[in-house]
């Protein structure tokens, strides 16, 4: 096995642990922290089924950006609909036989990187071009947008332009899988797109990607309008009434 | 009106402001009066900073972290996407950038990063993580002393951060370091040791409320009475002190007194619990919020109550509708000895607690209220809603009930009735400028100019229907919008409560 294929290995495993321990501890830390209030934003839902569409419209069409802000909301729209369609598109390269959804969206989550990135690049200008949202933009605003752009540019350079060995990539990731490992193809572009990868998942858990699992826990998102009928009490404000009852 | 020492913003020709160009430091020379070594100490806070304050905020930034979901979520998901930037009333009204919610928020999340993050800790120039220094601290101080708690930004933002939560947090923090303000600090001491936030003692509250019964009966000629402290009453009326003392809140007093009055009710107010304003909502502790809560389950024990109906007050109505049940078990679903005590002396066939408007209405509904609606044509309304109201409680029993009762209210008792901009009401409505404990003469510049927003929008009904009546349900908004008025140009005898109106239309037998 090359050095190469041994950093590749290495990396992706390191990568996947760090992107799902990380997430699952951040997910731990979040529900084990009590909301002591009623605080949900209101009008809200009261009861849960009103609940899960409220979330449900914050998740798939970001219902508050669009009553903010609709430049940033079609950029963001573009954007995560359009990773949304290329991570879909990119199952292909774990499972033998493809699922028939799968080699249907094919050609839309090819297609799809562009959207993506012209919901990148929109987002990335307004960093520069609104002087309230250039006031708020930390390095690794900046970074984090290079490092999605620098991610979807290398994988359409390799999809539309330098076409790597896909036969070879596919039995590098299924190798990874079954703890059979394969040689990662070295086209250079892939290497790349590869790398970029394995970083954002390494970050994943310790960046502002965070937003991802922290909507789920937001207080002002996903509590009931119900304070009058139903007593809501923390453990720890609970503890506060045993003089008293 | 004493000459401002800063300019008054001027109103712009449409009704929703255009978003201004960052002035960098614009209100930084904002520094609202610290609360001295008294109040800090009957709070059980230090009164100044010790040689280890700085161990002391990040210790108790690290318990908020474990006790608050909230904030714990909210200092980890924000993307600076931007989206809440031009949201802030007090960013459009003065422009400097740390007024722009997410800039708020930073102010503590810079904090977090580099104390509690992988991130901050290792690369803090990356992330934009800093060391807590006294400068920063003093951003804090002056900042999280020019947000309200509004909760407008929650409205736009794509996860629901609420900034209310992070100044509550910062608020909590500086006081644990001995960094108090002094007008809520007072206010809280006089709360707790008195019964109200205007510090009455009992007898001048009995004073007060026969000589307005006397001058209720010299007005109209019908014996309207204000109990205070009646054994056995049904229903008890907790109200903002500022009702018994203050104008345009008098007015919405007596108008509640004659509501009562017509359906017939037994009625009483409480010495104990002389306070629906709770003051511990705006410093984030809950211990405080608690104790001063307390003191309406106690009187509602002590009377025998079996209602508990809450006056005109926004940040009251929060507390007392989203908080109460938690609290002190005032509601309902309790199944602990501590809260079925109360329950079991409540009547169940009312929601408890229960808001004025939700009262009068529902009597409105049954047709029990008459009303000369003509007595109101002099005016020509418009209705304010008060961002507590508004944006974290609700009236009735489908969402956005508090946008509907009291509207329907100002149908029923007058003519002439005209909504602001569309985008300026209901969960999208401007602050006052004056509430989250802002409402003290030495923050004079950040009310005048956080209450551009709502100012604008109001001359714009001005200007196009005519409008002369601006009515609200709460306390702060009256004593904010009477005080901010002049500056704009308007008389202050504009501002007035919903009951204000319900009492000039009201015919009593």
């Amino acid at each position: 096995m090359s050095a190469l294929t041994v950093f590749y290995t290495g990396l992706f495993y390191i990568a996947t642990l760090i992107l799902v321990g990380g997430v699952a501890y951040r997910i731990y830390e979040y529900s084990r922290t009590p909301a002591p209030l009623k605080i949900p934003t209101t009008p809200a839902p009261i009861n849960s089924t009103g609940v899960v569409l409220r979330m449900a419209r914050e998740v798939v069409f970001f219902e508050s950006l669009f009553k903010s802000n609709k430049w940033i909301w079609v950029f963001g729209w573009m954007f995560h609909f359009g990773l949304l369609l290329v991570l879909l598109r990119h199952i292909r390269y774990f499972q033998e036989p493809v699922w028939f959804w799968v080699e249907f969206i094919q050609p839309f989550g090819k297609y799809a990187s562009f959207m993506m990135v012209a919901g990148l690049a929109g987002l990335w200008a307004r960093r520069f071009l609104v002087d309230r949202v250039r006031y708020i933009s930390t390095p690794s605003d900046h970074l984090m947008l290079a490092l999605l752009i620098g991610i979807a540019i290398s994988g359409m350079l390799v999809t539309f332009v330098v076409h790597a060995d896909i036969v070879a990539l596919k039995a590098f990731m299924r190798g990874l899988m079954y703890f059979d490992w394969q040689p990662v193809p070295s086209d250079p572009v892939l290497l790349v797109h590869l790398a970029l990868v394995a970083l954002l998942m390494i970050v994943f858990p310790v960046s502002k990607l965070l937003h991802a699992p922290g909507i789920f826990f937001s207080p002002s998102r996903n509590q009931v309008d119900n304070p009058r009928e139903h007593r809501h009490i923390a453990p720890w404000a609970a503890a506060l009434e045993k003089d008293r009852a | 009106m004493a000459t401002p020492n800063f300019e008054v913003p001027k109103f712009q020709d449409h009704a929703v402001l255009d978003i201004p160009k960052v002035k960098h430091g614009a209100m930084s020379h904002m520094k609202s009066f610290v609360a001295g070594q008294a109040t800090q100490e009957y709070l059980g806070y230090p009164w100044e900073l010790g040689e280890d304050w700085k161990e002391r905020a990040i210790e108790r930034m690290g318990e908020v972290l474990k006790k608050y979901r909230s904030v714990r979520v909210f200092l980890d998901a924000c993307v600076h996407c931007g989206a809440c930037t031009d949201k802030c009333h007090y960013y459009l009204g003065t422009a400097d950038p740390k007024n722009m919610p997410v800039a708020r928020q930073e102010l503590m999340r810079k904090v977090y990063r580099r104390y509690f993050t992988f991130g901050g800790k290792y690369f803090p120039w990356l992330v934009g993580a800093e060391d807590l220094t006294q400068e920063v601290l003093e951003d804090w101080y002056n900042y999280y002393h020019q947000c309200s708690e509004c909760r407008r930004c929650s409205v736009f933002c794509p996860y629901g951060i609420d900034t209310a939560e992070i100044t509550m947090a910062g608020r909590e923090i500086l006081n644990y370091v001995g960094m108090g303000q002094k007008y809520s600090n007072e206010i809280l001491a006089k709360v707790q040791k008195i019964g109200n936030n205007l510090g009455l003692p009992g007898p001048a509250l009995e004073d007060t409320l026969a000589g307005l019964e006397e001058d209720i009966e010299a007005d109209i000629g019908v014996p309207v009475k204000l109990p205070l402290d009646v054994k056995g009453a049904e229903i008890l009326l907790v109200t903002p002190s500022a009702d018994f003392f203050s104008e345009p809140h008098v007015e919405s007093l007596i108008g509640y007194a004659k509501v009562f009055h017509a359906a017939g009710a037994s009625w009483t107010l409480s010495s104990h619990a002389s306070e629906a304003g709770n003051f511990g909502l705006f410093n984030g502790n809950y211990q405080t919020m608690r104790n001063i809560a307390m003191r309406i389950r106690d009187a509602a024990l002590e009377l025998g109550v079996k209602r508990i109906i809450v006056g005109e007050c926004g940040h009251a109505w929060r507390v007392a509708y989203s908080y109460w049940n938690t609290l002190t078990g005032i509601g309902y679903g309790g199944d602990d000895p501590y809260a079925k005590m109360l329950q079991k002396q409540l009547d169940p066939r009312y929601p408890q607690p229960m808001h004025i408007c939700e009262y009068t209405w529902d009597l409105i509904q049954q047709g029990v209220l008459k009303f000369d609606k003509s007595k109101n044509d002099h005016r020509i309304i418009t209705f304010h809603d008060s961002c507590n109201v508004a944006r974290a409680s609700r009236m009735g029993n489908e969402p956005g009930g508090q946008f509907t009762i009291p509207r329907n209210i100002i149908r029923a008792v007058a003519n002439n009735f005209y909504d602001m901009d569309a985008a300026t009401i209901g969960e999208s409505t401007y602050c006052c400028g004056g509430g989250g404990g802002l409402l003290t003469d030495d923050l004079m510049e950040v009310r005048v100019k956080g209450a551009l927003p709502r100012m604008n929008a109001f001359n714009s009904v001005v200007q196009a229907n005519g409008v002369n009546f601006l009515a609200l349900i709460c306390a702060i908004c009256k004593a904010q919008f009477t005080k901010v008025f002049p500056y704009y140009g308007f008389d202050m005898s504009m501002v007035g409560g919903v009951h204000q109106l319900v009492s000039t239309a009201i015919e009593l037998d």
